[in-house]
């Protein structure tokens, strides 16, 4: 894997290829035979089920006793946790009771000095993004590095002097043309979903949602758009360049946004994002910023993951 | 002891079962499923935990600002990130097993670690 | 409000055992597409809507598309391994049966 990190430019394609197709690794040559050229070996049929003709059944038999072995602690474990987990959740406090413990005087201060402190509305949106802001960004982090690992694990890059077997090229890139079905429902509901997950944004300091929900739900948006609407449309206002500017800066703008509110104004000491008047769409301080910024790399990373699924690129 | 806490019961059901296709089932789609079904079982629990009967969601309505207008918003504040960081390791977990099926023809985990073997010797 | 949570809940742990207990992998992926939206309505019933808007765009949407494209591309490599041995197509589906103990 170390090869691809020093890759740069068009030279990278070639050795990506390389590593992918001709690999000295033994994994690397597995890997590559799946997706060119007539197998070594011959492959097994997917639902053959016993692998044939183990040679020794002295070492069959053990490994049918490891596994039977291995499923009869396995049982044990699961029921055994199951066990203790049931007992204990059947002696927790009472369901839906106010003086639970978990009810103490951390959310008790988040409710009653949250829209003060920052200026949103939507106690939960004030928390994720003021309160615990820093957390938020880790977990803004954990979905970039994901989409960076399914890159890094699905992405073909047909390189000039390559093609992929037609089969599989194929494969990747049939769509259904002209479906008129699905090509009539998706211009009516795109529009919409783009439109509510955008409000589900720019309203994550005002109502429910925010960056997490409205950036999925965009994300559905784009991934219907494509589906009805083929690869080469939507190629036309989002390619990997897009995925990769777009979540770079936004993650950039987060971390920035935050390191300032955090140097100036933390813990309510006064800053140029005051929270304004609770309830304005231009309130509660970076929350809104923040949370179209969330927005943008939840909303990017999901179709990313679609594409790259679908076809092996984003 | 009591039977009442529905909510955790049913949560800890699913994540035995979840937890159980995990160590038990042979197909890596399967365990994916039941990776998932673990996690939703958490994040059930920890709701669960937050709510109050009678409180209504944590958004500040008309100015009321007593603790005792609202369910306890950290739970859901814990569980918003936690939902969407679990799509991308399902997605993770996703290429890897693609990755997996394209080299040794198979979802069996025991028979790729059965190929696999042979291929070291 | 309780009873719907109840009957809620109970499709929630039909799904799982639903989800162990099929072979068919598409099966296994549609019933985790009903637990999800499940998810979603116990969500508002907790007072979390939030939760329920995230869980019924991730759970119902892009977890199950992703699995369904999956699916879609180990039967592609499936076909393409099988014509290149020269032999018939696979019967519709055969890739997504999976194969339990």
């Amino acid at each position: 894997m170390a090869r691809i990190r020093d890759d740069t430019g068009l030279n990278a394609r070639q050795r990506f290829l390389r590593w992918l197709l001709e690999g000295d690794d033994a994994l690397d040559q597995a890997l590559a035979d799946g997706l060119d050229a007539p197998p070594p070996r011959p492959l097994p049929s997917p639902r053959a089920v016993p692998v044939p003709a183990a040679p020794d059944p002295g070492q069959r038999r053990r490994e049918r006793a490891s596994r039977w072995l291995y499923v009869c602690i396995a049982l044990l474990l699961c029921v055994g946790i199951m066990g203790i987990l049931l007992r204990t959740a059947a002696d927790l406090p009472a369901f839906g009771r106010a003086d639970n413990p978990t009810n103490n005087e951390v959310p008790a201060r988040y409710i009653e000095k949250g829209l003060q402190e920052t200026g949103a509305v939507n106690i939960v949106a004030g928390m994720i993004l003021d309160y615990r802001a820093f957390d938020t960004l880790g977990e803004s982090n954990v979905l970039f590095v994901a989409a960076c690992t399914v890159v890094i694990l699905l992405r073909l890059q047909q390189g000039d002097g390559h093609r992929l077997p037609r089969s599989v090229a194929e494969e990747l890139t049939w769509e259904p043309r002209h479906d008129v079905i699905l090509q009539t429902m998706a211009s009516l509901l795109v529009p919409l979903a783009l439109m509510f997950g955008l409000y589900v944004v720019l309203n994550g300091h005002l109502s429910p949602g925010g960056g997490f929900s409205g950036g999925t739900v965009m994300g559905a948006a784009l991934i219907l758009y494509l589906a009805a609407f083929g690869f080469e449309k939507a190629e036309r206002f989002f390619t990997f360049r897009t995925f990769r500017a777009v979540s770079v800066c936004a993650l950039g703008f987060y971390a920035l946004a935050k390191a300032y509110s955090f140097f100036t104004g933390a813990n309510g000491l006064p800053s140029v994002f005051t929270p304004g008047t609770p309830g304005a769409l231009f309130s509660a301080g970076l929350i809104p910023y923040l949370n179209i910024a969330v927005g943008l790399v939840v909303a990017c990373t999901m179709y990313a993951f679609f594409t790259l699924f679908r076809k092996g690129d984003v | 002891m009591s039977l009442t806490n529905l909510e955790e019961l049913t949560a800890i059901a699913l994540f035995g079962i979840g937890f159980t296709l995990l160590l038990l089932d042979r197909n890596l789609i399967k365990k994916i499923l039941g990776f998932s079904m673990t996690d939703s079982g958490i994040y059930l629990f920890l709701a669960a935990r937050g709510y109050v009967a009678g409180r209504t969601a944590p958004i500040v309505t008309e100015g009321v600002q007593a603790v005792e207008a609202y369910v306890n918003p950290i739970p859901a504040g814990l569980v918003l990130t936690g939902i969407v960081v679990s799509v991308a390791s399902t997605a993770v977990m996703l290429a890897l097993t693609f990755r997996l099926y394209r080299s040794y023809h198979t979802l069996n985990l025991d028979e790729i670690t059965n190929l696999a073997g042979k291929e070291a010797d | 409000m309780q009873p719907l949570m109840i009957l809620m809940l109970i499709l929630i742990l039909a799904c799982g055992l639903c989800v162990a207990l099929t072979r068919n992998l598409l099966v296994a992926a549609v019933v985790f597409m009903a637990q999800s939206l499940a998810m979603s309505v116990v969500w508002i019933l907790l007072q979390s809507p939030d939760l329920a808007i995230t869980q019924a765009a991730v759970g119902a949407g892009i977890d199950s598309l992703l699995l369904f494209v999956t699916l879609r591309r180990i039967h592609a490599v499936d076909a393409a391994a099988q014509q290149e041995e020269g032999q018939a197509a696979p019967e519709e589906g055969g890739a997504l049966h999976g194969e339990n103990p």
